[in-house]
């Protein structure tokens, strides 16, 4: 009764704490966010109080635990969920900008739904609510099957996603506002940063206590990567989000730093936002269910090992390359290109350690709609990092830079690399996670593969024509010696590009609604009728954490 | 755990004898290309930090054995580009502005300059093909408030249109009829109506005559009685098809109660006297440049190429 008592007053007191930040809040949008954290604050009071176990409590004994010989997947179940809906929702908002970028008019004359406010609601909202829930999902998933045991401190876990949640609310709602730090891809502002830095900090103690209360005796590759994602993530995150407030009641904060140490610091985070949340973290995901599905061991232990350890060395120095030709010391320029060079290998070896997984089961592409997804994912990986050290070489860059380029590079990893291996990995955990015996159709993942792979080939061809001729168009000089086309004109040229992209960007999204019904109907317990395609076994009985048994 | 290793049938490789959750680890050596390929990049890339700027010291950074730096190369562009407009720029600076067009390949030249200059400060506000917009004029026609021989044209560029700080700059303003209670809501579209007359757009009416007398005590002075404006003062002609800010009525309703004030940069003190003449050339070779500068209309205007705030 104590701890009930004690746990309600908590929640009350936030209330009252957030509801007062409210009323003396400085600006808008800072009342409008603590008025979000205290109906949150709400829900978590009402759920404390009408979920308590009044007769257990009345018999003064405590609840009996959760069953331990099962994993505790209910914290990976909502992530699957919470994965498809923010999913849906950035790539949604994607599309809308595609669209605004080809007709203006869609800014609709409003401030809150100008591409500029839109923009970072898209990349937020599929790096980090669609990404970041797939990942934290997964790597939940992952770690409890490979180490044999269940989450450590399961509270915590379940903090961990509704925090998240809160923290990808506060921040979708504070661009929408203005609020914002104008960094890309961590705009939020201080106080959103200080509670995603909480969350992070309580999701890296649920991961490494699962670990270190592992039944295996060795730690699996995945686990590396997913460790290497959630350490190095958490350093950025904090260095990148060193700001001072104007007022501990007001959204608006400064950088701890300026000018081009500035710009230094948050191409640091963002290169390896992308180095450690897109590639480290993916990697870790790729080395569980490449073998699962593919039910192959994985290639080979020692490039794993190598390419581990060289892609995590160097991908933290490579952030200057975006900043070529700036006001960046030339020195810092160049080592972020050499960096970004001698990286292409180290990320290669984790195609080809996913690809040749699939060394004696190379069938499974032409009957497995989950494998041939896995090996679009590691076959756009491959090509986007190659790309990537082809556009940090300064020659490159000096043609590719500010352009289309950059971004028809951005979502081929995205698209083909993030979105497909995530499809792959969801499409394989859903029927095991709701205990289906399989999808309700495979049928439609093969759908949502080639409505998928069309729309990125679409979305990044476009947008490599549309960069190149950008930037042919930008430095074209005439016979006479004086640049040719005025900034508009290159402008309108890039019409017909951007209709293709948005027709890719639209494709694309027609996948995850097929993706959205097809879990849906799963999870209603419906099975479609249809000629059935190659489906990976799943042996319950195995599928246990390794629990000792009690002494007798 | 090596206990555990067996030889993985199809591929023929022995396993590392580690298994996870059914996962186990084939021991393949690593690809030799993909090894040598590594060592290539390695090596490439101490070769290029010896050749370029890359380490950094207390002070400053190794300056590499090219010399090289992106703002030598970038300094070094910019001089070879100057030394070759540096004669051309020379010309267009010693000639007589009024004298430019007795010499067409000067001309061509200083034409093309401005189309490229054109389309780095002007289209923002003219357009992209300088046809204007509401509020900004069409370059393409031959109607002019200020003026569209050489020197008019490029007077204009060099001190503005209604710059507050500058005593040279274009300078005319409108009474706001309306909002300072000189006429009546009614009297305005009196007046309107009598506008739209003049400009062809409307037949005569009662409302436009009762418009015509309200024209002459108010607008005449600087519109003339006919209509037809005055460029010393920067007064449109009333009685062409041609209008800045729209010839319906609602937006002559706006105009003569709230009168206008539009406002362009002064050019003089942002780029040098060869731009700016090269900017006059193209403005003027756009098709309503007119050929003989009239002499009373420049009487007021002399040639400031040199302005004391140019840099």
């Amino acid at each position: 009764m104590d701890s009930l008592l004690g746990k309600a007053g908590g929640w009350l007191a936030l209330v009252f704490l957030s509801f007062i930040a409210m009323v003396m809040a400085a600006d808008g949008g800072f009342a409008v966010h603590m008025g979000i954290i205290m109906t949150a604050c709400l829900i978590a009071l009402w759920v404390t109080i009408s979920k308590a176990d009044y007769a257990a409590i009345g018999r003064g004994i405590l609840r009996a635990p959760a069953d331990p010989g099962k994993y505790d997947d209910d914290p990976v179940r909502w992530g699957v969920i919470a994965t498809l809906f923010w999913g849906m929702a950035g790539f949604a908002v994607g599309l809308y900008i595609a669209l605004q970028l080809a007709f203006p008019v869609l800014n609709l004359g409003l401030e809150y739904t100008t591409f500029g406010r839109l923009r970072p609601l898209h990349t937020s909202a599929v790096i980090f609510a669609f990404g970041g829930n797939a990942l934290i999902a997964t790597s939940f998933y992952v770690v409890q099957r490979t180490c044999r045991a269940r989450l450590a401190f399961p509270r915590l876990a379940r903090f961990v996603f509704w925090g998240y949640q809160l923290f990808i609310v506060l921040a979708a709602t504070g661009y929408l506002m203005g609020v914002t730090q104008s960094r890309e891809y961590a705009e939020p502002e201080w106080y959103v940063d200080l509670w995603l830095t909480i969350v992070w900090v309580s999701y890296a103690v649920v991961y490494i206590g699962t670990i270190v209360k592992r039944s295996e005796p060795h730690i699996y590759v995945a686990n590396w990567f997913f460790l290497s994602f959630i350490l190095t993530v958490a350093m950025l995150h904090v260095v990148n989000g060193l700001t001072i407030p104007v007022s501990l009641l007001g959204a608006k904060s400064y950088s701890a730093f300026s000018g081009v140490q500035d710009a230094l610091t948050q191409w640091w985070y963002g290169h390896n936002a992308v180095g450690f949340f897109l590639t480290a973290g993916f990697l870790g995901m790729m080395y569980y269910f490449v073998p699962k599905q593919a039910e192959r061991p994985v290639y080979s232990y020692r490039l794993s090992i190598i390419h581990f350890w060289s892609l995590i060395f160097l991908y933290i120095w490579a952030g200057p390359h975006h900043l070529h030709y700036t006001a960046l010391p030339d020195w810092a320029q160049t080592l972020g290109m050499v960096f970004s060079i001698v990286l292409w290998m180290p990320s290669w070896g984790g195609m080809i350690n996913g690809l040749m997984t699939l060394n004696g089961a190379w069938d499974k592409i032409r009957t497995d709609p989950i494998i041939r997804m896995m090996v679009l994912a590691l076959a756009f990986y491959g090509m986007s990092t190659f790309e990537g050290p082809m556009m940090s070489i300064k020659a490159v860059n000096s043609l590719s830079h500010y352009t289309d380029w950059t971004i028809g590079h951005v979502h081929s990893g995205a698209l083909g690399w993030n979105g497909m291996i995530t499809f792959a990995a969801l499409y394989y955990m859903v029927p095991r996670l709701w205990g289906h015996p399989r999808l309700y159709s495979l049928r439609m993942v093969n759908w949502h593969f080639w409505l998928a792979t069309i729309g990125i080939v679409l979305y990044a061809a476009s947008m490599w024509v549309a960069g190149i001729m950008q930037g042919l168009m930008w430095r074209e000089y005439g016979d006479d010696g004086y640049l040719v086309y005025a900034f508009s004109e290159v402008v309108s040229a890039m019409f017909p590009m951007y209709m293709i992209r948005a027709t890719g960007g639209l494709l694309y999204l027609a996948g995850a609604v097929v993706m959205v019904y097809n879990v849906w109907m799963t999870l209603a317990g419906r099975v479609r009728d249809e000629k059935p395609m190659t489906q990976t076994p799943y042996d319950e009985a195995a599928d246990k954490p390794l629990v000792a048994a009690p002494a007798e | 755990m090596s206990e555990n290793k067996r030889v993985d049938k199809p591929t023929g490789t022995e396993t590392v004898g580690h298994e996870w959750d059914g996962i186990e680890e084939l021991d393949t050596p690593m690809p030799r290309w993909w090894l040598w390929t590594l060592y290539a990049t390695i090596i490439w890339a101490i070769g290029y930090v010896i050749l370029y700027p890359a380490i950094p010291m207390i002070h400053s950074a190794s300056e590499g054995l090219l010399g090289w730096s992106s703002r030598g190369e970038y300094a070094q562009a910019v001089s070879a580009r100057e030394r070759e407009l540096e004669p051309i720029r020379q010309a267009l600076v010693s000639t007589d502005i009024r004298k430019l067009h007795g010499s067409p390949e000067l001309m061509q030249q200083a034409v093309e300059g401005g189309r490229s200059a054109f389309k780095v400060h002007c289209v923002q506000c003219h357009g992209s093909g300088a046809a204007g917009s509401a509020g900004y004029p069409n370059l393409n026609d031959d109607d002019w408030l200020w003026g569209g021989d050489l020197e008019a044209i490029e007077y204009t560029l060099i001190h503005g249109i209604r710059n507050p700080d500058h005593e040279q700059t274009r300078f005319s303003q409108m009474p706001a009829f309306g909002r300072d209670g000189i006429l009546q809501p009614t009297e305005i579209q009196d007046l309107v109506s009598h506008v739209r007359v003049l400009a062809g757009r409307e037949k005569q009416s009662a409302a436009a005559t009762r418009g015509a007398m309200l024209f002459e005590a108010n607008c005449a002075i600087c519109h003339g009685s006919d209509g037809t404006g005055d460029r010393t003062q920067g007064a449109p002609n009333l009685t062409d098809a041609i209008s800045l800010y729209g010839l319906d009525r609602a937006s002559l309703t706006n105009t003569i109660t709230n009168s206008r004030y539009g406002v362009m940069p002064r050019w003089g003190q942002r780029l040098d006297s060869a731009t700016i003449r090269m900017l006059a050339a193209y403005v003027y070779s756009l098709g309503g440049g007119e050929k003989l500068p009239a002499l009373e209309a420049t009487a007021t205007t002399p040639v400031e190429s040199d302005g004391d705030e140019q840099s």
